[in-house]
Parts: structure tokens; sequence; C-alpha cells
């Protein structure tokens, strides 16, 4: 259980994540701001209170491993990284930049900290997978988390995925669905609906929760509770806010990638943190 | 100047073990020296009597059941933490339906997936058109710093599989199922990049690949030898890369060449070997193959008259291209 003070770090853990990931994609001008941003907070509390990482020595072989399947939200953890020390946060304003460390996707060959490639969605799952067929195999202890989007719950390959996972009874796994309910052109009701998702990871053999995406409580609570559960692997779907955190893009449809500039960035950060100081 | 490549006696006598059988025997081998290995299937663990390896490996061989796209996806995922994968399947599905899988997770996350696709081209015989992969090189053959092999024989599956593993990256090696006619002597290497040459000559070199094409092809060459025709043959069962100085070099000395294989002649072998021939040395090449067409079902050796992967066949083309070059 999280107390006050952890739930304090936890808060700031996620609007530093923030701050850095809008002053990011704002350095840039343009960049997928509302999946990064719905990710800030799980991302807070797995790298502060979960991941075992070293950020000096991130590729070490008994370390738990993050897939972000939604390979287009990597700015939030290129910042998420960034805050914890595996690279220089003057990285930052490199996104996307040609020879870049920090490409658009996540890609491992090029950022320290980052243990699977993505981008093509559908693909991390099952990637997953394979780390936590690994992990068994060479008889080792180490977690695999995986986050993926909800618009990416469309592809097929992550429902292979899902059941391989549970025909294998990987109980190691632990994913996320960053259930935001919008995907690149919309509102997910109006696009590809994945509802009923509790029913649909269920009824594939999963251990599944559901709980409040921004809520450090909530969310610690299911991790504990997926680590203790043996013989499935476990999804938490995050009920989130895409955008969360700029007021630009939050409930904005079109809020997928958006453009603004360095000054609506930093407007947006004095905002952010106002509303934190105020709320926190 | 290339060596001749020692060959079996008596050549093309019919081989003893089914491809299939020498596949799972060479990477059983492995496995037992190097814990990294592990193979991977989609359901097809009957049809490529792999069990031995389950037998002995139970953790280390991964039925995905029909899931090829993810079988190459949790393939890369092992790859990740160290492991060596086989991910195994029809090469139709292994090339066609993995594509992404395979260039994205594997190839482009720079992973070490070892793909092995199974009854190329008309081996897949009564599986008919859609299980008949005549495009698996054409696709892999577009990933950047991929290496593709296709044996011709056992003797050269079994040299070619450790270096696969010894080859860091991925790789894609299309083989039978079925047993293939013995073309070399034990012992011969098979070093990755390279081609083998097998029969000497000098008015036209025909260069093949694989267990269908291979021997057919050294068939077609006695035939026309006895029209007085001196032909050279080489083994292309590097793909990916093509051996091209020793293309050059039979390009040099015989002044034509005619590919052949089994497999679409647009972007397999015989464009590999025109591309590298065009930039290279420029020389008349003419590319025998599939021309751009679907499979279809059928005996193996109906399906070898059907797209002209016989000696017969081979030798009529070789005829053309003498008539080409006598007119250059």
């Amino acid at each position: 259980m999280l107390g006050k003070e952890d739930i304090a770090t936890l808060k700031k853990d996620a609007l530093e994540i923030r701050v850095l990931t809008i002053d990011m994609i704002g350095y840039l001008g343009k960049g997928h701001i509302g999946g990064s941003l719905s990710i800030a907070d799980v991302l807070a509390l797995l790298y502060r209170r979960h991941m075992r990482v070293d950020p000096k020595n991130p590729t070490e072989m008994d370390r738990d491993r993050l897939v972000l399947s939604k390979g287009h939200a990597g700015p939030a953890l290129y910042s998420t990284l960034a805050y914890h020390g595996f690279f220089p946060q003057d990285w930052l304003h490199t996104l996307n930049v040609g020879g870049t460390n920090l490409p658009s996707h996540a890609d491992m060959n090029r950022t320290p900290g980052i243990d699977m490639t993505a981008g093509s969605l559908g693909q991390g799952l099952s990637a997953a997978v394979g780390i936590a067929l690994g992990n068994r195999i060479d008889r080792r202890d180490y977690y695999t988390y995986c986050i993926i989007g909800d618009g990416e719950s469309n592809e097929g390959q992550v429902w292979e995925a899902a059941q391989s996972a549970a025909q294998w009874k990987l109980d190691t796994l632990i994913a996320f669905t960053d259930y935001n309910k919008m995907q690149l052109d919309g509102w997910m009701t109006d696009i590809m609906n994945v509802e009923d998702l509790n029913a649909k990871w269920l009824s594939f053999g999963w251990f599944v929760q559901r709980v409040d995406g921004h809520d450090f409580a909530q969310m610690d609570v299911a991790i504990e509770r997926a680590k203790a559960e043996s013989c499935r692997p476990s999804m938490i779907i995050l009920d989130t806010i895409k955008g969360k955190g700029a007021s630009i893009a939050e409930y904005n449809p079109a809020n997928h990638s958006m453009n603004f500039d360095y000054e609506t960035a930093q407007k947006l950060i004095a905002e952010l943190r106002e509303k934190e100081a105020v709320h926190g | 100047m290339a060596e001749l490549a020692k060959l079996y006696d008596p050549l093309m006598a019919p081989a003893g073990a089914e491809m299939r059988v020498v596949y799972g025997e060479a990477l059983l081998e492995l496995a037992r020296r190097d814990e990294r290995i592990v193979l991977l299937d989609a359901d097809l663990v009957s049809a490529h009597k792999t069990s031995s390896f389950r037998a002995e490996f139970p953790e280390r061989m991964i039925n995905v059941g029909v899931a090829e796209a993810n079988m190459v996806g949790v393939s890369a995922g092992l790859s990740t933490v160290g492991k060596i994968p086989f991910p195994t399947t029809f090469a139709c599905f292994a090339t066609r339906r993995t594509f992404d899988q395979f260039f994205i997770s594997a190839n482009y996350a720079k992973q070490n997936v070892k793909l092995v696709g199974t009854d190329p081209g008309v081996t897949a015989e009564f599986n008919g058109g859609t299980h008949m992969p005549f495009e698996d090189i054409a696709v892999a053959r577009v990933i950047p710093d991929l290496v593709a092999v296709e044996p011709a024989d056992e003797v050269a599956a079994r040299d070619i599989i450790p270096r696969l593993v010894e080859q860091t990256g991925c790789t894609y090696m299309r083989i039978p199922r079925r047993a293939a006619p013995r073309i070399y002597a034990e012992g011969e290497q098979f070093p990755l990049g390279k081609g083998k040459v097998l029969r000497d000559g000098t008015d036209l070199t025909i260069v093949a690949a694989g267990t269908v094409c291979v021997p057919e092809s050294l068939l077609a060459a006695q035939e026309l030898k006895k029209e007085g025709l001196s032909v050279a043959v080489i083994d292309m069962y590097s793909l990916k890369p093509v051996d091209g100085d020793l293309l050059e070099e039979y390009a040099r000395k015989t002044g034509a060449i005619l590919t052949c294989e089994n497999h679409q002649v647009k972007n397999g072998l015989g464009s590999a070997v025109a591309e590298e021939l065009a930039e290279r040395y420029p020389t008349l090449v003419v590319r025998h193959g599939i021309m751009d067409e679907f499979g279809e079902v059928g005996t193996f050796d109906y399906l070898k008259e059907r797209f002209g992967l016989t000696a017969a066949a081979i030798a009529a083309r070789a005829r053309e291209v003498m008539k080409k070059k006598g007119a250059l």
C-alpha cells in the first residue's frame, strides 16, 4: 500500500514526466502528445516502485523489461528514462532530429533503457511473451511489463499473443491497456470499438483488473496483485484520459499527434504546474 | 579461380534422409551444444517431424499454434533476452504472412531470428497454390542485412544450419521437407555469401539454387555436353548476398548466364544475379524459373514439368541462350 509520501513522490514524478514530454514535443513543434500523456502516471509508478532496472547498467540481464508496444508514446518513456538518469535530459530536445537517439517510436538500438523496438502496432505483446518465455527457460525471475494501446487492440496479433500467454501460463507477464477510449481518427466507439475489453481479456484466460490509470494507489495495488497471481498472465486495464495534463489535448478528438510551438508548450507547462500546486 | 566442389558418388543418387529430418537433426545437434537455440513452430510439428526436439528440450520447443505472426514476434522477444530462435513454418506463411513482424520486430530491431520456410516452390505439391511460395526469396531479399540461403542437398543443409547460428543477425532459409538427391561429398564447406562450382564449362554458366534446380541443372549440363556445349553449373546456395566474385568470374569465362530457380524469376535468384552482373560486368543473363505465375496443385513430377523445372526444359532454355549469345 502506498503511503501519503509515496503518493506525493509519484505525483511529482508524473508531473515532471508530463512537463518533459510537453516540453520535448513543443520544442520539436509536433508529436504524439495524447497517448504519451495518458501513460505518464503508469510510467511514473513503474519506474519509481516496480521496474528493477539500473540506469547505469540498462542492459543487465536480470532486470525487469518494459515493452512499450504503443511505440508512438516514445516521448513519455523518453521523459521517464531521462528523469531517472538513463541518459541526459538535454537529449529530449533531439526528438526526431536526424541522427537522434530518440525517434518518435521506441527503438531499443538507439535509446538506453528501451527494451524492445516498437512502432508497427500489434507486435509488442508478442515480443513481451517471448521475453517472458525466455525468463522461464533461463529460470530468471524478472517481470515483463507491456503497455498496449486501446486502438492498438484492433490488431489481430494482440489476440494471438493473448492466447499464447494464457496457454503458456506466463504469470510473470503483466500487461496494461492504455484505455483512453480514443484512437487516431477519433473516439473508439465511432471508429472500431474494442468493448467489452474486460470480458475479452478474461475470456482469453488472463487475470484482469481495471483501475483508474491516473490513480497511483489503485494502480499499485493492481500491480502487486498481478505479481502475486500465479499460472495466468495479467492484464491491467487503465482507464485514462488521452492528453491528460495538457489543456489543449484533453478531450480533443484530434489529440493523437498535435502541432504546437515551444511558447505554447511553456504555457501548457505553467498551467499544469499551477493546477498541480492547487490540487496536488 | 574458384575450386570445383567435391561431389557425391554416385552423383544425384536418391537421398536417404528427408530434408525435414536433416533440419530437425541438425537443429537438435546444435541445441545440445548451445542452450540459446529455441525451435518454434506454428502447428506443423508433425509435418516437420521435429517431435524429437520437443522430447529432448520441451521448454525450448514452442508450438504457437496457427499464429505465424505471433510466432515471429515471440521469436523476436526471445532474441532480446539472448535466445537464438528458429521459427519454422511453410515458406509461404514464414515470409508473406509474417513479413511485417519479421521486418520490424526481428530485422529492424536488429535481433537474431533464424526464420525457416519449408516446402518452397513446387515442393509444396499437394498443398497447392495457396501453399506454394514462388515469392519468399523476393520478400526476404529486400530486408536490409538479411542473410538468405537455400541448401541444395543434405550435406549442404548440415553444414549451412550451424553457420546460421554463427551469423549474428536475422537469416532466412528455404528448405523442402521431402528428400533431395545427393549432390555433395561429405565434408564440403558452405561459407555464407559464397557459391559452389559443381561443374566447369566455357560456353554457358547455369546458376541454380535448391534441391530441385541444382540437380536438374546438372542433368541439363550433361545433356548439353552431348551436343558439344561446355556448360558450367554453379550452386548459388547463398541467395543473399549472392557470390558476386564467382558470378563475375564465370560471366567473364563463359559470356552468358542462365539462372534457374524454383521461384518467381521476378526478384528471386535470377534478379539477384542480373542485378549483380549489370553493375559489375554486364553479361547476357536469362532467368529461368516461374514466369510470373501462381502455383497450383499436383504431384512433384507434374509440377516440375508444368513450371519447366526439368533438365529438358532447362536444356531447351540453355539452347535459346546460346542462340542469343551467338547473335550478340
